[in-house]
């Protein structure tokens, strides 16, 4: 028989607002094996910990309930409690009379009850609990970054200062993402390039960096400290080591109707391209939908002009494998497609753009040399519309439910960089809100407004007209005028919402790590642990996340970068105990365990077993349990119940439900 | 049952859900033809101001050509506001304007069918 203490916390008000519970631990105190039940304030405080502790020495304890708040929020805390009074961590369950009781009642008298008949249940649990120890894994001193935009960038930068090798797989020609196709940054207006460059360069020339470019992880296995991942190296048709980057087959290409996509689709690149001047790693790709040689085999200029030998027609892809003991996830993010905002004119007229579109305008290495110049007749605009929230605050199916928290600011960054370099023209924004929270931004708004006399409307765009003469009319309420608008205008630009690169989604999928309904990654703790999944090994950096400014994603990509060095600092890893074993003799073989593994820990083998005197072969099933995670889909699956998990063993869950239904 | 309580059961719209953005007064076509425009109508409906909406002119220049629901991000639909304030204002003064067994003599083949259903919710209780 256990010796069990129950201890009921009132997280302040918390919980005992909406349970009595002093009620609570006075009916607990009754239950079979209960030797001591009380309360107090704060059980996760020092003095609360200390309460516990001293309970389990004077009463000779050997299991322990808490009832508070969810087991994710403290049930780690209370875990080192016990362990420090000398008991198995395992000997601990929590009654979470926060979450499921008290926050989602309102009437005391129900709620009391429920908190009761949880607490009962735990102590049935308890009463089957076992000591479980939990096994080490060896730690891998190598970490792989999914991304190499400005956030990837980062996070790789920092693991590889702290002396860890670190590999960046990127899926385009080049690393450094959408923040090189930016004009200018705010709110100090430092030209983007200027900044992102020589990150670049420092990750191709840091030798703990490793860049995959023109690659993507198509398999990942294992867990944290261990993972296995597969890259596929897409075919470049180029040979990485032979380039050197001279340009000269992009030259030379007889191909140059390829959109180029680095100016989003505003000029053209040849079939062969390196994709800006400054590319990291500067190694030409064929585009093989373009390619005349890859498609009908006649061609065959830019190996022909290559001094180095590096064009390789025949090359496919490859696939490299790796091991590593953490995996940071840096996806980035997407401008939505505008399809759906049919009356933004953005398909109809050339003149309609996006604001990534109006950077690469303004580019210096862009489009038109870094003129504005109207898309389709390449005349300079005189008057344009900014339209804000493009796609972003839509609860209307079309678009994002959230803010796209950059537009305000590059907004207010473009109008104010077109007055200063073209003041005859007039620029107009139009805003639902204008959102400026962070260290000199409403600063940098005002400035657009007041010294280069941007006009801000409230009042949202509800058509935008393309008319005969080339110019747009924009329709719109001024809000605080109370008129209507029709203002011509030359060029309209496009705030459009953001939305996680596409490829999150079936990276989550391989990762285990969980997404919101956005596809934006969760994290650990929306507070507290904001650059972890909580997948462990999986971390999250930049907008993959969440949308965010370059400062906030450098922040967070340094913060990832140190929660990686944290882990991969250390030599081995304590493992989860409570892990599937298969009971060998239940076990009859038929392998419904091993199809629903999600993480591949179960396999088969031909056993001996002495059954009657006789020696029998029987194909059993057996757990890794370094790589099971402790999700229980084998249990539920096991016709014969020979699968159960170790602290939420079958018998323990009946208990808990048998002790809930007796009342 | 209140004006308001009225109006939000008889349209089915959560005023409660407008950001104040004005994209449907920017897309409405009569909005020079209208005292009190599509925004106005959420806005005033929210403070519970009926009575200036149903006497004025405006629940009549609404053309009802859906411009405001298709375009609001936030799917409030203000036209059906506008129509369950007309309905408000037209259904006391007493009758049906229009009644099924009328429709034979009135029917023209050059009618469309929507604007017989159109007429119907205009004018019908």
């Amino acid at each position: 028989m256990q010796r069990i203490g129950v201890f009921v916390c009132h997280c302040g008000t918390n919980i005992a607002a909406t349970v009595d519970v002093k009620a609570v631990a006075e009916a607990l105190k009754y239950e079979p094996g209960v030797v001591v039940s009380t309360e107090y304030q704060y059980m996760c405080s020092e003095a609360g910990q200390e309460l516990i502790k001293n309970a389990i020495k004077e009463n000779a304890l050997t299991g322990v309930v808490v009832c508070s708040c969810s087991p994710r929020m403290h049930e780690a805390t209370f875990r080192k409690t016990v362990a420090a009074a000398g008991l198995n961590p395992y000997m601990l369950e929590i009654a979470n009379i926060r979450e499921q009781v008290s926050w989602i009642h309102k009437n005391i008298e129900e709620a009391t009850e429920k908190a009761i008949i949880l607490g009962r249940a735990a102590i049935a649990k308890v009463h089957l609990n076992a000591p479980l120890t939990a096994g080490e894994s060896p730690v891998v001193k190598r970490a792989l970054v999914i991304g190499g935009g400005i956030a990837g960038i980062q996070t790789a930068l920092d693991i590889a200062e702290a002396g860890f090798e670190v590999d960046i797989v990127e899926k385009n020609p080049t690393i450094g993402g959408k923040m090189t196709q930016l004009d200018k940054t705010f709110p100090t207006l430092d030209c983007a390039a200027c900044i992102l460059t020589p990150k670049m360069v420092d990750c191709a020339q840091n030798d703990k960096i490793k860049i995959y470019s023109y690659s993507e992880v198509s398999e990942v296995k294992g867990f944290v400290g261990n993972f296995d991942v597969t890259i596929k190296r897409k075919a470049r048709y180029v040979d990485e080591n032979k380039c050197t980057g001279c340009g000269l087959c992009t030259e030379k290409c007889p191909q140059k109707k390829v959109p180029n996509e680095f100016n989003l689709g505003l000029d053209n690149r040849r079939a062969i391209y390196i994709p800006f001047a400054q590319a990291v790693p500067k190694i030409a790709t064929i585009d093989a939908d373009y390619c005349t040689m890859l498609k009908s085999g006649k061609c065959g200029v830019c190996s022909k002009v290559c001094t180095a030998g590096a064009i390789d027609y025949k090359q496919e892809d490859s696939f490299v494998n790796e091991k590593y003991g953490a995996i940071v996830v840096a996806t980035g993010f997407n401008p939505i497609k505008l399809d759906k905002y049919d009356e933004f004119a953005y398909s109809q007229s050339a003149d309609v753009i996006t604001s990534l579109e109006l950077e690469r305008l303004m580019n210096a290495a862009g489009p038109n040399g870094g003129t504005l110049l109207r898309p389709s007749d390449k005349k300079h605009p005189h008057r344009i519309a900014f339209i804000q929230c493009v796609g972003s605050r839509c609860d209307d199916g079309k678009g994002k439910s959230y803010c796209s928290k950059i537009c305000c600011m590059y907004t207010a960054k473009h109008a104010m960089l077109i007055r200063e370099k073209y003041p005859d023209t007039e620029v107009y924004v139009f805003y639902i809100d204008v959102r400026t929270p962070g260290k000199n931004f409403d600063e940098f708004y005002r400035r657009a407004v007041e010294e280069y006399g941007v006009n801000y409307i409230k009042g949202m765009v509800g058509k935008v007209l393309p008319e005969p003469d080339g110019t747009l009319t924009v329709r719109a309420s001024d809000l605080l005028n109370g008129t209507q608008l029709n203002l011509s205008c030359d060029l309209v630009v496009l705030a459009a919402a953001i939305e996680p690169d596409k490829s999150a989604r079936p990276l989550a999928t391989m990762l285990t790590a969980s997404m919101d309904t956005n596809d934006f990654f969760t994290e650990a703790h929306p507070k507290l642990r904001p650059v972890e999944s909580p997948t462990a090994g999986i971390f999250l950096s930049g907008a993959c996340q969440g949308p965010k400014d370059i400062p906030e994603t450098v922040s967070q990509a340094s913060a990832c970068a140190a929660k990686v060095i944290g882990l991969l600092a250390k030599n081995t890893l304590k493992g989860n105990p409570c892990v599937a074993h298969s009971d060998e003799l239940l076990c009859n073989g038929c392998s419904s365990c091993e199809k629903v593994c999600p993480y591949g820990a179960i396999s088969y083998s031909d056993k001996e077993f002495r059954i009657n005197g006789k020696m029998v072969t029987r194909r059993v099933a057996s757990v890794n349990p370094a790589v099971c995670q402790g999700c229980g889909a084998c249990t539920v699956a096991c016709p014969s119940g020979a699968m159960d998990l170790n602290g939420f063993s079958n018998s323990q869950i009946m208990a808990e439900v048998d002790a809930i239904c007796k009342w | 049952m209140d004006l308001k309580e009225q109006v939000l059961i008889m349209s089915g719209v959560d005023v409660r859900k407008c950001m104040a953005c004005g994209k449907c007064s920017g897309a409405c076509p009569s909005y020079n033809e209208m005292e009190y425009h599509p925004h106005q109508f959420v806005s005033m409906v929210k403070k519970g101001n009926i009575e200036p909406l149903m006497k004025s002119e405006s629940v009549y220049k609404c053309l009802t050509c859906y411009a405001c629901i298709e375009r609001c991000p936030r799917g409030v639909e203000p036209a059906k506001l506008i129509e369950a304030i007309r309905l408000l204002a037209v259904r006391p003064q007493g009758s049906n304007h229009i009644k099924a067994d009328d429709i034979p003599s009135l029917l023209d083949p050059e009618l469309p069918q929507q604007a017989i259903v159109t007429a119907f919710r205009k004018y019908s209780k």
